[in-house]
């Protein structure tokens, strides 16, 4: 039998729709005394600490709950989808920089809804779950970017770690690395938001801000990137290297320095040698500003506001300072609470450079940014991928990013 | 089908009525079995076809997607999308990289296929072998390139270095991005061409080989001569089913590179992904909208194969 051709040129055309693919649905709602916890963390299992916590928490609010764990860059849209068919989950625990943007949908409940209270959460982490002066959601913990040094590396090219104080002095200890045969530091400057995240402690370190990205202090920040690819203090790979890659190549031992964050540390310990951590320095002098990482254990908007007061006093729960410390240290982050924080670096006292790196630390999406930040975000990283590539000098860079992010509304 | 052509005149009169109740059953049955599969079309194509195009003609927000509402913009995404600099790159990039894939894949599939036609010892499992890339899954095909690629510890660089060649940035160089990529969705698409121009030939008759060796025929002659002009309808499909896949490539390239650095490797599938899913404000519009493009190219593709193949059952 032939076949007509339009059948044909049908079924041809359906091959190629993929992308519009059928959605799998069928997410669980809060019906029958159960609710659902989304989380990013699918690396514990149902016998770890955190689900302990969950479970406890759901009982603790006389509810049952199913949990489920997804990638972190899944989870937005996984949430989107679901709030669209009104299937969203009754807790949500979600990166900070998405936040805003889910609040500002019409997603999330406020504190003030829900009855969560984030008062003894350090400002400088609330900030990025302030939206128009209401707040969505409380921290679960925070973590941020260090410098990560490896101490046989520097001694053998007569680096004291204390010496780096700022841009030209970290520059020196480089240059000491390089002519000792070593290689000096590697970092992430993928095209995605994690290379924005690793730009912006020299972006904000140079005193430059996010709402003018082709500022001279912003330039001086790539600027000062570019040199160290040129003078091959850092490698090529950088541009194609995440956060995990870029781990990889600090623990072959071969290199310096390392930008990194909280979350390497206990990889740190099993790497097979001695490291250190130092903030990362500011243009001038002092700790940069790094961007806050970590995520907001927040409630979605659900059928009933019984529902939603329920939800938050699990979310509270979850982020009580008695159940919180657990999650924090199978994390490997630093509590949003300045009290638990002290109590932390007493406990281990090698958490204290990244304590204070948390507490100079930025929201993302801070400043007022909101869901602009994503905007400004994406031309940034491509900026930065222009200027190490040599697509583009720095400064051309920055004005295109800027132009980018400034018609982009 | 049915056979219908009964000679009217061997029908009695009264049985009339009956044969035609029964052919109404007939072909009421007959479209009760048709509509399983029509409905797997509208639900699984008809409707995510239809969503994408009312989504590339919306200004979608977070708000709005959530709770519906979005403005009607009509074609206000794709005039956003022709005027980006990016759809430049990303349409001359697919070009590039669906024409190079394809020559080398069906190139190179075929000089193999005709290699494993001559029977030999383990030439079975040889050609089994060969059918590894197909079997794994991308994201080991595309992190072992990518690991291979790597321009400070990758393989290929050391064994370039053995011959005294210099570093190359496989990924991060906005000039071998692409190519990069090409090398590694050649290696992944050989297999398939492969199993297929092998079968074609299969369906050669040796005959025709036999005759034109009687004819003083070399190899050169009876491949150019018998071979690939028999192979052409199989060949026709190979190339349109290779054309569509690779088209819509996305998991390599965005494994491999991101379609970075700088955009360098930057496809319209891969665009259309970093637009709707690449950051944390999804722009479903404009991403549907260069989807839509998408499909539009596979049409006019399979239009054209239509035509061609047309021209050829003329001829």
């Amino acid at each position: 039998m032939k076949r007509h051709p339009l059948i044909r040129l049908l079924s041809v055309a359906v091959a190629a729709t993929t992308l519009a693919a059928c959605s799998s649905g069928g997410a669980p709602t809060a019906a029958g005394g159960t609710f659902t916890v989304w989380d990013p963390y699918p690396q514990f299992d149902a016998t770890s600490a955190w689900a302990k916590v969950v479970d406890k928490c759901g009982a603790d609010a006389g509810v049952k709950i199913t949990r489920q764990a997804f990638d972190t860059t899944d989870l937005t849209n996984k949430v989107l989808l679901a709030a669209q068919q009104n299937t969203a989950p009754n807790v949500l625990v979600v990166d900070n920089p998405v936040v805003s943007t889910l609040a500002e949908g019409g997603v999330l409940k406020s504190n003030a809804d829900t009855g969560l209270d984030a008062a003894q959460v350090a400002p400088n982490l609330l900030a990025a779950a302030d939206v128009k002066g209401q707040v969505y959601g409380v921290p679960i913990g925070a973590n941020t970017l260090a410098l990560y040094y490896n101490k046989a590396v520097l001694t053998a090219a007569g680096v004291d770690p204390a010496s780096v104080k700022d841009w030209a002095s970290l520059d020196a200890a480089l240059a000491k690395v390089h002519t000792a045969g070593k290689k000096g530091i590697t970092f992430s400057a993928i095209g995605t938001e994690e290379g924005s995240f690793q730009f912006l402690p020299w972006f904000w370190g140079s005193g430059a801000n996010l709402t003018d990205l082709g500022s001279a202090d912003a330039v001086a920040a790539l600027a000062q990137w570019k040199s160290w690819l040129d003078k091959g203090y850092a490698p090529n790979s950088v541009i194609g290297n995440t956060q995990t890659t870029s781990w990889q190549e600090f623990a072959t031992g071969e290199y310096a320095f390392a930008e990194n964050g909280t979350w390497q540390l206990q990889k740190a310990k099993t790497a097979g040698f001695d490291y250190g951590v130092l903030a990362i320095p500011a243009r001038t002098g002092g700790a940069a500003p790094a961007p806050t990482g970590g995520e907001f254990v927040t409630v979605p908007a659900q059928s009933s506001p019984d529902a939603e007061k329920t939800a938050g006093k699990i979310a509270s729960c979850l982020t009580s300072p008695a159940n919180v410390g657990d999650s924090d240290t199978a994390l490997t982050y630093v509590s949003a609470v300045p009290s638990v924080q002290e109590k932390q670096v007493a406990a281990q006292p090698e958490l204290k450079v990244w304590v204070d790196a948390v507490k100079v630390a930025k929201g993302r999406t801070g400043d007022n940014l909101g869901t602009r930040y994503p905007r400004i975000s994406e031309p940034l990283w491509g900026a930065v991928q222009a200027a190490l590539t040599g697509a583009k000098a720095p400064d051309a860079a920055l004005a295109a990013a800027q132009a980018t992010a400034a018609s982009a509304k | 089908m049915l056979d219908t052509r009964e000679p009217v005149t061997a029908r009695p009169a009264a049985r009339a009525p009956g044969r035609a109740g029964w052919r109404r059953k007939q072909q009421l049955l007959a479209w009760a079995f048709l509509l399983p599969l029509v409905a797997y079309l509208v639900l699984c194509y008809g409707y995510p076809l239809v969503t994408n195009v009312d989504l590339s003609l919306r200004n979608y927000t977070v708000r709005t997607f959530v709770h519906g509402g979005a403005p009607l913009v009509w074609f206000d995404n794709y005039a956003g999308v022709f005027t980006d600099p990016t759809f430049r790159t990303a349409l001359l990039n697919t070009l590039v990289f669906t024409a190079a894939s394809l020559l080398f894949q069906y190139g190179i599939g075929l000089a193999m296929a005709v290699f494993f036609a001559r029977h030999f010892r383990l030439g079975p499992t040889l050609r089994a072998l060969f059918l590894v890339p197909w079997l794994l899954p991308l994201i080991v095909s595309g992190s072992t390139w990518a690991w291979l690629l790597n321009s400070e510890s990758g393989v290929v660089n050391s064994v370039l270095g053995w011959f005294g060649a210099g570093r190359i940035d496989w990924l991060t160089s906005p000039s071998w991005s692409l190519v990069s990529v090409i090398i590694a969705n050649i290696w992944i698409g050989v297999p398939f061409n492969l199993v297929v121009l092998h079968s074609g030939l299969q369906n050669i008759p040796a005959e025709v080989y036999e005759a034109a060796s009687l004819d003083g025929a070399g190899a050169w002659q009876r491949f150019r001569h018998v071979t690939f002009p028999l192979l052409r309808g199989v060949s026709a499909i190979t190339l349109l089913l290779g054309l569509v896949y690779t088209l819509k490539v996305f998991d390599v390239i965005w494994i491999m590179t991101k379609g970075g650095p700088g955009g360098s490797s930057t496809t319209l599938a891969t665009w259309s992904y970093q637009l709707g899913f690449g950051s944390m404000l999804p722009r479903f519009g404009p991403s549907a909208a260069v989807g839509n493009v998408l499909i539009l190219l596979a049409v006019v593709a399979g239009l054209l194969y239509i035509r061609a193949q047309r021209r050829q059952e003329e001829a």
